[in-house]
């Protein structure tokens, strides 16, 4: 165990001891796992102001965890990752915590919840992918020239949550770090998507019974808004919840407002 | 020296403000808008009577090699061209050079295995099998192969293919990515115990150990010439030292655009604007899509953040006189390109198979013909004997043609309907006086279809 920008870093061997999941952990009260979008996992403002009322655990997606860049190779497909979330929730003895994913987190959250729905006591969704229309393409990011990520992401590539991810630096090794860092998480969240992120999601996400929020980003270049509609079709009772002036990733432009949107839900939505 | 004409089949007429006016050559081109079906089909008969014309006029070896949704060579299957040219050269003594199939986007890929198998029999064993990983763009953004898996699925699908041609029992293959219950290969392919293989690699040092732990031939297949492959080729060298194999100058194989004419001034009326073309149209394809996330491993894509100047020019910046000032494409006079290839390319990387693209960009049929007839006539015959004369011999080459005498080729300029069995092992005989190759006889019979 150790500490990483305020957190507590633990990691926890699954699959064989073939891949090691690190977890970052703060704050008190109910549990709220956190799972991070394709660029990585950042401890930002909005998972600190969720910290404040709740044991927020961040794992990082296989892969991604400084060190371990390999375990990724463990991995073949949407089921093995599935797994692994599942002897991780094991480890961390959780049973009912409330789900928080971004983009393909949202999609991974998704995806346990609907193969263990008792994992999941609530489920709330930034900007998910997971589902397709042919009329609203998803667009790939890893097609993307780096330059052009930012503007992709988000509304204002010139904001601080923008700085959270793109990191502008003089160091050169820091430079390294955080260019190779965000290739490889693209790298290794891609592989459970590419090329199309409709892994089969529609035949499942009927047995997500946990109570859902959809929130998104009212300018997400990335995933049309209208994914929305496709969720709240498949998920009994999901509500949405859209943030203006955001993109794809909201609770980096916006962290207090989607904070308190996703703490009213978990507070206040009922358990079934 | 085994010297090889290789073609890229591109699109020789894109409109002139062509990369201004679309994003990229390679995925997304709008074939509506850029090509006609009919035209194409000339392009693929120019291709093929180019690389049948280089067969007849000595050269050692043609090449094809597999490319997908773009205006920049577009065989799909290089083995329907493989194919024509097999059963075309049955009377030379010429190599089929794949260059070639891409395993990872055959499912299942023992069907590159087959179809060389098919091309070794036609042929009657003048097949080199290239087993190339195949780009980016065609394997991960065309094929939808996962970036990741691309260097995975290719070394499983390598590993199932060498053991598809040897095996003398049927097997089972339970791979991670391909389960096949009955491996059977019909046909095997003459050549025992295997065709030889050619690996094209862009300088990764992990194809280094590759090449050189499974014996193939490590070819790198640049647009940028010798000046700049040359740290990449020592590189390849250092390993093939290191791992305590002999210096065998035909374990390098190396590609090399090549523009000759009378003289230096007459190469660049003729062939610059071709060469430009190429440069900034055929190569215009964003960045990021030569290394997709995932598709570079860990490590490599650490070196390469740490030394992002590995293509320090932008070519679109760059015009005629560069490129050839830079070993780009190597043109001229006959004398200067005899010279720049031995110093710069045979010498300078150590390379035993050399392949010269000869038709480049826009460049015609007529004018690719007289570049292909100058080049055989002019700097082939000076080069072929270099290896020879340190006693190397090329392992990497189909073994009935490895004896080819310097200087004899075959040029009798009529093809050869249906040889029999008997007649297309048995090499025609040399012609001795070399009569210079009328581009028009063969040019005429494409005119005649374009009608």
């Amino acid at each position: 165990m150790s500490t990483l920008n305020g957190t507590q870093a633990r990691v926890f061997p699954v699959w064989q001891n073939r891949v090691r999941m690190r977890v970052l952990t703060k704050g008190s009260g109910p549990a709220l796992v956190f799972f991070h979008g394709p660029w990585g996992l950042h401890w930002d403002p909005f998972l600190d102001t969720l910290s404040q009322h709740f044991t927020v655990h961040a794992p990082e997606h296989p892969g991604t965890t400084p060190g371990a860049p390999d375990d990724i190779y463990h991995l073949d497909n949407l089921w093995d990752l599935i797994l692994c979330y599942d002897e991780l929730l094991d480890q961390l003895g959780l049973e009912g915590a409330a789900f928080v994913g971004h983009s393909f987190g949202a999609m991974v959250a998704c995806e346990v919840a609907a193969a263990y729905p008792r994992r999941a006591g609530r489920l709330a969704l930034i900007d998910p992918i997971g589902l397709w229309r042919d009329d609203a393409p998803v667009v790939n990011w890893m097609m993307l020239n780096p330059q052009e990520l930012p503007g992709h992401i988000f509304r204002d590539p010139a904001s601080a949550g923008a700085k959270q991810l793109f990191v502008e630096t003089e160091d050169e090794e820091a430079r390294v770090t955080a260019q190779v860092g965000l290739t490889w998480a693209m790298g290794s969240t891609g592989k459970f998507i590419w090329p199309i992120p409709d892994k089969g999601l529609k035949k499942r996400i009927h047995r997500v019974k946990a109570p859902t929020l959809l929130i998104w980003g009212a300018e997400d270049r990335l995933v049309p808004p209208v994914y929305a509609e496709e969720f709240t079709r498949h998920i009994a009772g999901a509500r949405v919840e859209t943030v203006k002036e955001t993109g794809h990733a909201p609770h980096l432009e916006q962290p207090a407002a989607v904070a308190s949107l996703v703490r009213d839900f978990l507070r206040t939505a009922p358990a079934r | 020296m085994k010297i090889s004409a290789f073609h890229l089949m591109p699109h020789r007429e894109l409109p002139a403000d062509f990369e201004k006016r679309y994003p990229s050559v390679w995925v997304t081109p709008p074939w509506w808008e850029l090509a006609d079906p009919a035209r194409v089909g000339q392009y693929y008969n120019w291709t093929l009577d180019e690389l049948l014309f280089a067969a007849r006029a000595g050269f050692d070896g043609v090449c094809t090699n597999e490319h997908h949704q773009n205006a920049y060579g577009f065989m799909p299957s290089p083995n329907i061209m493989g194919a024509v040219l097999a059963k075309a050269t049955n009377d030379l003594p010429v190599a089929v050079v794949q260059m070639g199939s891409t395993l990872p986007t055959q499912n299942p890929p023992i069907r590159v295995a087959e179809e060389y198998a098919m091309l070794d029999c036609i042929s009657g064993g003048r097949l080199v099998a290239g087993l190339p990983l195949g780009s980016p763009m065609d394997v991960n953004l065309c094929y939808g192969i996962t970036p990741m898996e691309h260097r995975e699925r290719y070394r499983e699908a390598f590993a199932l293919t060498m053991k598809a041609w040897q095996a003398r029992e049927i097997f089972a293959w339970n791979g991670r990515y391909y389960q096949l219950a009955n491996v059977n290969l019909w046909p095997r392919p003459i050549q025992q115990p295997h065709p030889p293989v050619w690996v094209p690699g862009s300088g990764s040092i992990s194809t280094f150990d590759f090449a050189v732990d499974n014996e193939v031939c490590y070819c790198f297949l640049s647009y940028s010439g010798a000046k700049s492959a040359k740290g990449m080729m020592n590189g390849y060298w250092d390993v093939v030292t290191k791992k305590g194999r002999d210096a065998n100058p035909y374990r390098a194989g190396f590609l090399q655009l090549v523009a000759v004419a009378d003289t230096d001034a007459r190469a660049e009326e003729l062939y610059a604007r071709h060469v430009e073309y190429f440069y900034h149209k055929c190569l215009h394809v964003p960045a990021v899509w030569f290394a997709p996330p995932g598709n570079q491993d860990y490590r490599s894509l650490q070196a390469t953040a740490r030394n992002p100047m590995r293509r320090p020019e932008n070519p679109k910046e760059l015009r005629y006189r560069d490129f050839v000032e830079k070993g780009y494409v190597i043109a001229g006079s006959p004398a200067t390109v005899r010279q720049r290839l031995e110093e710069e390319v045979v010498k300078g990387l150590r390379v035993g198979n050399l392949m010269v693209l000869l038709q480049i960009g826009s460049m015609p049929h007529e004018l690719t013909l007289q570049n292909m007839d100058l080049f055989a006539r002019e700097v082939l015959p000076s080069l072929r004997g270099f290896w020879e004369q340190e006693g190397w011999t090329n392992h990497w080459w189909p073994e009935r043609l490895r004896k080819r005498a310097s200087a004899s080729t075959s040029l009798s300029g009529e093809a050869v309907l249906n040889p029999s069995r008997e007649e297309a092992l048995i090499p025609s005989p040399p012609v001795g006086e070399r009569a210079a190759v009328r581009a028009e006889a063969l040019a005429s019979s494409d005119e005649a279809r374009a009608e």
